[in-house]
């Protein structure tokens, strides 16, 4: 019955207890601290009493690690298995392989033994649909059947993703970047890194990438491992019982997902920390600067304490992306140990001339970033408030089909993305077989032919360059409309691929013009014929950066991911001069990123840390109630029955209550939170005797005076919060907004002469930088 | 239950990690030689299943198509990179995912077709009248989450324990689908 027992206390409900939150609201970050402390100083104590007491303790210091152990091999290993699922689905939708259908159109040829060049992608055993049906391999009839059946793959795989999302997990949708940094910063969401979302993320995942969609799978990766962060959480009851504590953990979870995404353990602990944790970003814009000089290593050291976070959450993380990268390694899903498909490995030198076009990249990544995220912003809040949000799997499955049609005549876009990006970063070497490397070559030259080519181009390069232009059209348009549908989406493939084809064409502009106008004077010293000149593969690497930086507002970790993935710091120049001027031009727009203004359009009580306040109000402006409301609730100290406490919490919905001495004098004791009240009321009516609705709840440490005949008191005062932040009425908002920011807030209240006036809210807060801003306030929607 | 099964599929995935390790195919390794044309030969691959220290030009290109004394300037020019997949990792990845993806799929629809028929046979159509969702509810997988809830029998054994567990499962879901797709709150 034992076994038993504890296998049925799982499936019971968890009863909730006093100090646990409820949906859709905030942690109160300071009482999560002073319960870990406690904690902490208890099990210390306790260690000096025996062995065992020691053991406990040393188990508790190192539970940590072992949670991000975990994490890093779980993110790995999911990760691996989404690389190779996703590398077999997308060649499921042109062909099969015969032999074993379990690989990928690459597996299934490795062992050919065609030899000539033309024919190296063909292989027996691997045959397309319309070979496979008809026993025809060329010709119209094929390829109308090989275009039909591409589409019908696609469909197939876009309505199995979202049905299973809708049906088991709508917390799946989406990119989860967004509701992450909420819920790091305090916000709780339950079932968002719930076990369903976990597994319907990743197997929805792969059937949305394989469909040909527009997507990337780098934003559903950093959700995938948060939630396998929140799974090992609740092994420990260190981390599952503290909010605060788990946040932390989910941090360097968010960091293992990048590590994965990407093959940059040093750019994800980054991007966690710039873009997800509510940290230090005050000191981030310092370290960009000073970036030209510092080699990475001692920028990790200079990034101070965070306000929400210690420093060894910084070497947790690093370890977490550590082992995660390490995991995927050895699953090896690419076949050549490297963790990322579009892994580059070139050394050309660049020339300062060429920042100019670096420069340009840059601006066109900023202006091409303001205008998607207002595209994308201003689609998002139609599907959310008229009938096409009705439709999510129709949305879904037309979307998909127009990708899919216009996707197929064009061969830049028929392959999946990162194939297209892997294309285009890679330069031309010996035997390129595409398109792009169709350049002339004269065959009594005296260098090899795989030096990087001075050379006209042939016309295979500009077919080339009218078919990466339609591609490129055509991403733009339709990335805006497939991010944000309720299918797993990401951003970061999309958006390199955008600034990968705008940077390939414009390097290719350059190379040709070196080489027609080679007696100008900017290229006489650099570009001789038979020298080394033009990368144009560098230029689509920083393309590809500056609109990543453009959309998300990435600064650092951009940098440091672009040259981990690059693999050396040579070009470490230009991808910081695009990323730059992508920011600062995107800035001149608008200040909020992607992720921060789908933020913005949920109502997210997200108070970010680079927004700077600097309107002259004060608190009094802003406290409830404002003079045309009700007077503020409040609980006294000792003269307040059960039944009124009911009837408070039954007519408001205010998520707590100041405690003041008496109604008269106003003098504040301390502040109750409305959860806790309703537990402990309920608790006290099931459990104690003698308590009915006409007790008195007092908050004092002695009970009241109080006539023989009333019913026992009853006594709540271990649920006071008997430091509450206070500010006086005139303290400037500014000074405010930073309290609640640092600290992380949910409320405080406002005093004048030790009397209570009113409270200030975050919703308040939020409320009044929205409107200080001329946004709308009633858009802010949670507290 | 749910738990268990993931976490036993994550033992799965740990267990071909190790495999993958131990075993290694002679297939699995090959060596690609990429060879640029020089004067009339054309450009060539070769591949070849050799091990790393027998992978350059001499060994894996064959037949060599020029003669004695331009094999070593041919060579110079090719270029050969040695790799390694695992097989066996490709074949347990793809098939494991498609099981999982398959009981999905299979769960699905017994979630949204053949519950609702069976029930409305076992209970017949009053009980869907007395329902608490409202019409357009009862399209939605779970829409009978709270009935099956409040005429459960109070007996703690192991199979009412598991009903209890899965209404209370679906009843977060259809809360969820709520926020999600009908009122745009979150995750919009």
């Amino acid at each position: 019955m034992n076994g038993a027992g504890t296998l049925m206390d799982f499936l019971d409900e968890p009863f909730p207890d006093v100090g646990t939150y409820e949906d859709f609201h905030t942690i109160d970050w300071l009482r999560e601290k002073s319960r870990d402390t406690d904690r902490h100083r208890k099990i210390t104590s306790k260690s000096k009493e025996s062995i065992w007491e020691l053991i406990k303790s040393l188990l508790d210091a190192w539970s940590g690690w072992v949670v991000m152990l975990l994490i890093g091999l779980l993110s790995g290993t999911l990760a691996g298995v989404i690389d190779l699922a996703v590398d077999w689905m997308t060649d499921l939708k042109e062909g099969v392989c015969l032999s074993a259908f379990w690989y990928s159109h690459e597996q299934c040829c490795w062992t050919s033994n065609q030899t000539t060049f033309a024919d190296r992608d063909k292989c027996p055993q691997w045959q397309k649909w319309a070979e496979l049906m008809t026993g025809h391999a060329e010709g119209a009839g094929a390829y109308l059947l090989n275009y039909f059946l591409y589409i019908l793959w696609a469909l197939l795989f876009s309505f199995l993703a979202v049905s299973l999302v809708r049906v088991f997990a709508p917390y799946a949708c989406g990119s989860g970047i967004p509701e992450i940094k909420t819920i790091l910063s305090g916000f709780i969401i339950r079932g968002y890194l719930g076990k369903w979302t976990l597994l319907i993320k990743t197997v929805t995942l792969v059937l949305a990438v394989s469909s040909g969609l527009s997507l990337g799978k780098e934003g559903p990766l950093v959700h995938v491992a948060c939630c396998c962060g929140n799974l090992f959480c609740s092994l420990f009851s260190k981390y599952s019982k503290n909010e605060g504590k788990r946040r932390e953990v989910l941090s360097a979870a968010a960091a293992a997902g990048v590590s994965v995404a990407f093959g940059a353990p040093i750019g994800g602990v980054l991007f966690s920390l710039e873009e997800v944790s509510h940290s230090l970003f005050y000191q981030i814009r310092l370290i960009f600067a000073s970036f030209l000089d510092l080699p990475v290593v001692t920028v990790c050291y200079l990034l101070q304490v965070s306000y929400y976070f210690p420093l060894k959450t910084l070497w947790r993380s690093f370890f977490a992306a550590l082992v995660a990268a390490f995991t995927l390694r050895s699953i090896n899903p690419f076949g050549n140990s490297r963790l990322v498909l579009f892994y580059v490995e070139y050394h050309t030198p660049w020339y300062m001339a060429e920042l100019v076009p670096f420069i340009l990249l840059g601006v066109f990544g900023g202006l091409w970033g303001t205008l998607f995220i207002r595209a994308n912003i201003a689609w998002c809040r139609r599907r959310k408030t008229t009938q096409l949000g009705k439709y999510p799997v129709l949305e879904v499955i037309i979307v998909t089909g127009i990708t899919a049609l216009l996707a197929y005549p064009n061969p830049y876009t028929r392959r999946s993305t990162s194939e297209l990006i892997s294309e285009l970063f890679n330069d031309c070497g010996a035997l390129e077989s595409s398109q792009l490397c169709d350049y002339y070559n004269n065959p009594n030259m005296s260098r090899p032919v795989d030096d990087i080519p001075d050379r006209p181009a042939g016309p295979g390069v500009y077919n080339a360059m009218w078919q990466l232009t339609l591609a490129l059209i055509f991403k733009i348009v339709i990335t805006i409309f497939t991010f944000g549908m309720k299918i797993p989406s990401g951003l970061f493939i999309p958006s390199m691929a955008v600034g990968a084809i705008a940077g390939r064409i414009v390097g290719i502009a350059v190379e040709q013009m070196a080489y027609h106008h080679h007696d100008w004077i900017i290229f006489k010293n650099w570009c001789r014929p038979g020298a080394d000149c033009v990368t144009p593969g560098l230029y689509a690497m920083v393309g590809a950066a500056a609109c990543l930086g453009g959309v998300t507002r990435m600064t650092v970790s951009l940098v440091v991911i672009m040259f981990e993935l690059t693999g050396g710091l040579e070009y470490i120049v230009p991808l910081m001069a695009a990323a730059v001027t992508s920011k600062w031009v995107a800035d001149a727009f608008g200040k909020e990123g992607i992720y921060e203004s789908h933020i913005q359009l949920n109502g997210y009580p997200y108070l970010d840390i680079r927004d700077e306040f600097t309107h002259r109000t004060l608190a009094t402006d802003v406290m409830r109630p404002r003079r045309n409301d009700p007077p503020l609730a409040v609980l006294t100290q000792d003269s307040t029955t059960v039944e009124d406490v009911e009837t408070l919490i039954k007519d408001t919905d205010y998520n707590g209550f100041p405690v003041v001495v008496s109604r008269e004098s106003e003098r504040l004791i301390g502040f109750v939170q409305r959860r806790d009240l309703t537990l402990a009321i309920k608790n006290a009516r099931q459990k104690q005797d003698g308590v009915v609705s006409s007790s008195v709840v007092y908050f004092t440490e002695d009970a009241p005076q109080l006539p023989a005949s009333n019913p026992q008191p009853l006594k709540l005062r271990r649920i006071l919060n008997l430091s509450p932040f206070t500010v006086t009425d005139h303290t400037p908002m500014e000074t405010v907004v930073d309290i609640f920011r640092k600290l992380g807030l949910r409320q405080c209240l406002v005093t004048r002469s030790g009397r209570l006036l009113g409270i200030i809210t975050k919703k308040d807060v939020l409320r009044h930088m929205a409107q200080m801003m001329n946004q709308d306030p009633e858009s802010i929607m949670f507290n | 239950m749910k738990f268990l099964f993931g976490v036993e599929a994550f033992c799965l995935a740990c267990f071909v990690l190790l495999s993958q390790v131990s075993a290694k195919n002679s297939e699995d390794i090959r060596c690609k030689c990429i060879c640029p044309p020089y004067r009339e030969v054309e450009g060539q691959i070769y591949k070849q299943n050799v091990s790393l220290k027998d992978c350059n030009c001499l060994h894996v290109v064959e037949p060599m198509p020029v003669d004695g004394k331009d094999v070593e300037a041919y060579c110079l020019r090719c270029e050969c990179k040695y790799e390694e997949r695992s097989s066996g990792t490709i074949k347990v990845t793809i098939i494991i995912y498609l099981s999982i993806l398959g009981l999905l799929l299979l769960y699905m629809v017994y979630l949204t077709l053949l519950e609702p028929m069976l029930k409305r046979r076992l209970f017949g159509h009053s009980q869907l009248i007395h329902s608490d969702d409202d019409v357009v509810g009862d399209q939605q997988p779970f829409a009978n989450a709270h009935n099956v809830l409040s005429r459960s029998h109070s007996r703690p054994n192991m199979l009412n324990k598991v009903e209890h567990a899965q209404q209370r499962w679906r009843r977060q879901v259809q809360e969820q689908r709520k926020s999600v797709f009908d009122r745009h709150v979150v995750l919009s």
